[in-house]
């Protein structure tokens, strides 16, 4: 067991969720993150999603990593994570038919995710299939805390709700106050991430450009 | 015909690929420190989804759709096989990456050597995918308005792409606090131009 959680897996799975964070810091999978942060449920689904996928096409590819050719590895690396994609988007169609309405072309661009790519070129082809498996976790969990992050936000000033829920009393509206409708639109996704950017590297001053 | 055109229109500035859905915003970000590459991964855009685009809609039309494959034999009209879309999609986009890659590599080295990485990287661009996925969604009626989507959609990113270019060579001078500086400044950058863009979103045509 000890084997299992040595330092190295523990710093390749803490590392994504905040200094080598996907979307603040890798500059990864910024496409789907921004698109599906209207609401929380899509969040939540989309970060679940690309969690699950990031980690097994670590692993397949970890266990190929040995007999892809060189020349073909972006194909093969793209077959891999469509097949998986397309069983995802088809149990999420049987399941949970009204958040993938919502997700609409989104889960199918889970394909082109650079997140995948990245982690697929820089980590599964030169690592250990269980230390891969741990590094699709974390850097799934660190796009999926950030996704999270931004639609609470959005949905809670933009709708007054969370997962559907109103959490805004009525006596609230009532006083004055109104639903932000600016947040529904798209680029007030990119402000708010450009917001956690900014928290996040006043804080950790090394990760800051220039 | 005139469908044609407010498809054209339409995709550049009420559905742009960049300000309206976020698609291929890696590159977008990762690219446009200055306008001469983007201008060029701009081009390749356009070319490889006019390309693409087309081959997908023939694709999805004569062999994926349910009861598409009635031409082969009656029998098979019940077939419906598009839950292989993504894998065919990305397949066909993939190949035709490559061929493009080589056929800049040998016609315009200069430009091969500035788009590097970038290049084979347009197979995972986001804005190629999307265009496929987005025109299956949207199912078009002939070949010549899947192509004039494609045309609009690229020309689009290009001009988004170009256009952050642009403001982020004069932004190089000014004074950024530290935190912000290089991605932050480019997302609210970017946020800004897709306010401006939402303008258009009230176009009928």
């Amino acid at each position: 067991m000890s084997k299992l959680i040595s330092e190295k897996t523990k710093e390749v799975f803490l590392g994504p969720l905040s200094k080598n964070n996907p979307i603040t810091v890798q500059v990864l999978g910024i496409c789907s993150a921004l698109a599906v942060t209207s609401k929380l449920e899509p969040a939540l689904v989309m970060g679940i999603s690309v969690t699950i996928i990031v980690a097994f096409s670590n692993v397949i590819i970890s266990l190929l990593r040995n007999t892809i050719p060189n020349r073909i590895r972006i194909i093969v690396q793209l077959v891999v994570v469509a097949a998986l994609v397309t069983v995802v988007s088809e149990i999420l169609k049987a399941y949970a038919y009204d958040v993938s309405v919502q997700l609409s072309v989104y889960i199918g661009l889970i394909i082109t995710n650079c997140i995948l790519m990245g982690r697929l070129e820089a980590f599964a082809m030169g690592n250990k299939p269980w230390e891969s498996f741990v590094d699709g976790l974390g850097n799934g969990f660190g796009y999926a805390w950030i996704l999270v992050a931004v639609a609470f936000v959005r949905e809670l000033l933009g709708s007054g709700s969370l997962l559907g829920f109103k959490v805004i009393p009525q006596s609230v509206y009532d006083a004055g106050y109104m639903n932000n409708g600016l947040m529904m639109m798209p680029p007030m996704a990119l402000i708010i991430v450009a917001c956690i950017i900014w928290i996040h590297r006043a804080r950790n001053k090394d990760l800051q450009e220039k | 015909m005139e469908n044609i055109v407010s498809i054209f229109v339409k995709s550049i500035f009420v559905d742009n690929m960049i300000f309206a859905f976020f698609l291929g915003m890696c590159s977008y970000l990762a690219v446009s420190k200055n306008v001469k590459t983007s201008l060029g991964l701009g081009v390749a855009v356009i070319f490889v989804l006019v390309i693409t685009l087309p081959i997908n809609y023939l694709l999805e039309v004569h062999i994926l759709k349910e009861g598409a494959l009635a031409w082969i034999h009656p029998a098979f009209k019940s077939l419906d096989l598009s839950y292989l879309a993504f894998i065919l999609f990305i397949a066909v986009i993939a190949a035709m990456t490559q061929l493009v890659e080589m056929a800049v590599e040998k016609f315009s080295p200069s430009l091969y050597a500035s788009l590097g990485i970038f290049l084979p990287l347009i197979a995972v661009n986001c804005a190629i995918m999307g265009g496929s996925l987005f025109m299956q969604q949207r199912a078009f009626n002939n070949v010549g308005e899947a192509t004039s989507y494609a045309m609009g959609s690229g020309v689009g990113w290009m001009l988004a792409i170009v256009g952050l270019a642009a403001i982020r060579e004069k932004m190089e001078y000014s004074d950024v606090p530290a935190p912000l500086r290089g991605l932050g400044i480019t997302f609210i950058t970017v946020a800004l131009m897709g306010l401006a863009f939402m303008c258009f979103s009230g176009l009928k045509i």
